[in-house]
């Protein structure tokens, strides 16, 4: 018997289920290349270098061709001051809740305390409400604490305490911490404690046992939680929202600013931008993990 | 104090965890601790919170009215009770098309030869890190009145000679289920091809050696040992479809109010944090009960940590 036959059905609702996930993404990119101005009609595509006519009256000229929303793009400040933000956001709080996690899952796996159980659920948490709920504590805090001590300092308007980038990085490794920590937590289970005995036995301190045997030993996990932590930020729209302020917009709170008002083909252009990017590093990262295995 | 440190293991655990806890406690615990007190306050003139203690928040919520037409001091206004129940069905109805759509795509994956699986769920993992709002907005541009489906619509009634309408989709309730079911499927995918990839080809051999027909082996031997990964993609899919705004802000418009774009516009718009922080908390309540009976009856998988 076959173990990879798959009946007909299958086959088709696969073929159909993968053209429903990529058909949004194909029109977007297609878009991208609209000669109207706005994305409420479709004009058609660019197919000329040179001056192009866009909504019937209006003539521009585009060096670019039919990337003339690709270069509009590069030439956006704000998008290149969300892309900035968002990346510094990304990899502070990757770095942060990728070492934070790490200690939490070492102390779950390797050790007992008093705090244990409660750790444990406050790290199911998260996981388990809504993001808007998380949201929406945080904004609740950042807004009383800043406006108690506000008034308390008596700060000048110049200078009075706002929500920004610090506040967003803050909660996005509150929201990563304890998804790197599961992730490694259950790397740490599979793997035997008698290569740090033996560490141990040959007289390594703890310290040494990490750095030289346990740290090694759980890179993987490790870097698969960094993984997750990066793309969470990265793709973070709720949270962010929230606890975001002036000057610390990110790229998809850009674009939803920009969906509430106009819809331009350089939407499309960053859309079709993030697309590749992230098809390039899953790939590779699939190569790599082929790889090693 | 260095010398109790090297010896206790209990006093290293500790020092461990503590980072952890700072931000748990501290960006989690009190934050919800503050949204209860504040829920029960009231709101001043200029937007702000007084810190009162009345149940009032909540009995507006399950539509205990004070601002009524005909002079009465109370009366029933069921509409944040309507957009409670839209919410609890939206979510129900999204889940149950995802797992049925989610299905038999990891079912064709599952069954695959191991060396093309992981193109499979490449194909898989592509749309999911394309941003959020992005997915959303794709799905503004197939719906509008101008958007990809009418072209298409329209060329094909072109081509028949049919006079062609253009469909209104966009603002719809239908949209903001489409744009939920997209938005969630691969969080359905992956825990259950995690879950169907454990099962082992000789369990299908011998059920098929013991006269069972495939529709059997399914029912009776892949469906319950999959019952894992249905359940972990459950709780990632309800969960954020009970709390999300951006989906029914952008494809619902004003037609589709859900708990989180009122929850959200308590916080922007309408300025009632004292109200918005009872809702949040109604919501996390009713997510809360709701998948902890549902995973009490079919057990908390441990695939929920793939996705």
């Amino acid at each position: 018997m076959n173990p990879y036959r798959r009946s007909l059905f299958i086959r088709i609702a696969t073929v159909l289920v993968y053209f429903f996930l990529y058909a949004p993404i194909i029109g977007l990119i297609l878009f991208s290349f609209n000669s109207s101005r706005t994305n409420i009609f479709f004009g058609g595509f660019i197919t000329q270098f040179g001056p192009l006519i866009m909504d019937g009256s209006t003539v521009v000229q585009s060096p670019c061709g039919p990337f003339h929303w690709f270069c509009e793009l590069s030439k956006n400040a704000e998008v290149r001051n969300a892309t900035q933000n968002t990346l510094t956001i990304a990899f502070i709080s990757t770095i942060t809740a990728t070492i934070i996690g790490t200690l939490a899952a070492l102390a779950m796996q390797r050790y007992d305390f008093r705090l244990k159980s409660f750790s444990q659920l406050s790290l199911y948490i998260p996981i388990v409400i809504p993001e808007i709920v998380m949201g929406i504590g945080i904004l609740v805090l950042f807004s009383q604490v800043f406006t108690f001590l506000n008034n308390a300092l008596g700060l000048p308007s110049g200078a009075r305490l706002t929500m920004g980038l610090p506040t967003v990085i803050v909660s996005h490794i509150a929201f990563s911490v304890p998804f790197v920590a599961l992730v490694v937590q259950a790397r740490l289970q599979g793997f035997d404690k008698s290569f740090e005995e033996a560490a141990m036995d040959l007289g390594a301190n703890e310290l040494v046992t990490f750095w030289r045997v346990t740290l090694p030993m759980i890179l993987p996990g490790v870097l698969s939680g960094a993984l997750l932590a990066f793309t969470l930020s990265l793709d973070d729209f709720v949270i962010t929202f929230f606890t975001t302020g002036p000057g610390a917009t990110t790229l998809p709170i850009y674009v939803y600013g920009l969906l509430r008002r106009i819809i331009t083909p350089q939407v499309n252009a960053l859309s079709t931008i993030w697309v590749l990017v992230v098809f390039t590093v899953v790939l590779i990262l699939q190569r790599v993990q082929n790889r090693q295995t | 104090m260095l010398k109790r440190l090297r010896e206790s293991k209990s006093a290293q655990g500790t020092l461990l965890i503590t980072p952890t806890l700072i931000f748990m406690v501290g960006l989690l615990i009190i934050p919800l601790i503050l949204t209860l007190i504040i829920s029960f306050g009231e709101r001043s003139a200029d937007g702000n919170v007084i810190y009162t203690f009345g149940w009032h928040n909540y009995a507006r919520i399950i539509g205990i009215s004070h601002d009524c037409a005909n002079g009465q001091a109370t009366c029933f206004d069921p509409l944040y009770a309507q957009i409670l129940w839209r919410s609890l069905t939206l979510a129900f109805n999204s889940t149950v098309l995802v797992i049925l759509l989610a299905y038999p795509l990891a079912y064709f994956i599952a069954r695959s030869h191991p060396k093309r699986r992981n193109t499979f769920l490449f194909l898989v993992l592509v749309p999911l890190w394309t941003n959020f709002v992005i997915r959303v907005y794709a799905w503004m541009m197939l719906l509008r009145t101008q958007g990809l489906i009418n072209i298409v619509l329209g060329w094909l009634a072109g081509l028949l000679g049919i006079h062609f309408v253009p469909l209104e989709m966009l603002y719809t309730p239908g949209a903001v289920l489409v744009g939920m079911v997209y938005e969630f499927l691969p969080f359905m995918i992956l825990p259950i091809y995690t879950s169907l990839e454990k099962i082992d080809n000789s369990l299908y051999e011998a059920a098929a050696d013991l006269g069972a027909n495939p529709f059997r082996t399914f029912l009776r031997v892949t469906l319950p040992l999959s019952m894992p990964g249905v359940v972990a993609g459950t709780v990632l899919v309800f969960i954020p479809v009970m709390g999300t705004f951006v989906v029914s802000d952008l494809l619902g418009g004003k037609q589709v109010i859900l708990i989180g774009n009122l929850i959200q516009r308590q916080f922007l718009d309408a300025r009632d944090p004292t109200f918005g922080s009872a809702a949040s908390l109604i919501l996390m309540a009713m997510t809360l009960v709701v998948m902890y009976f549902y995973t009490r009856k079919f057990g908390f998988g441990e695939e929920i940590v793939v996705a």
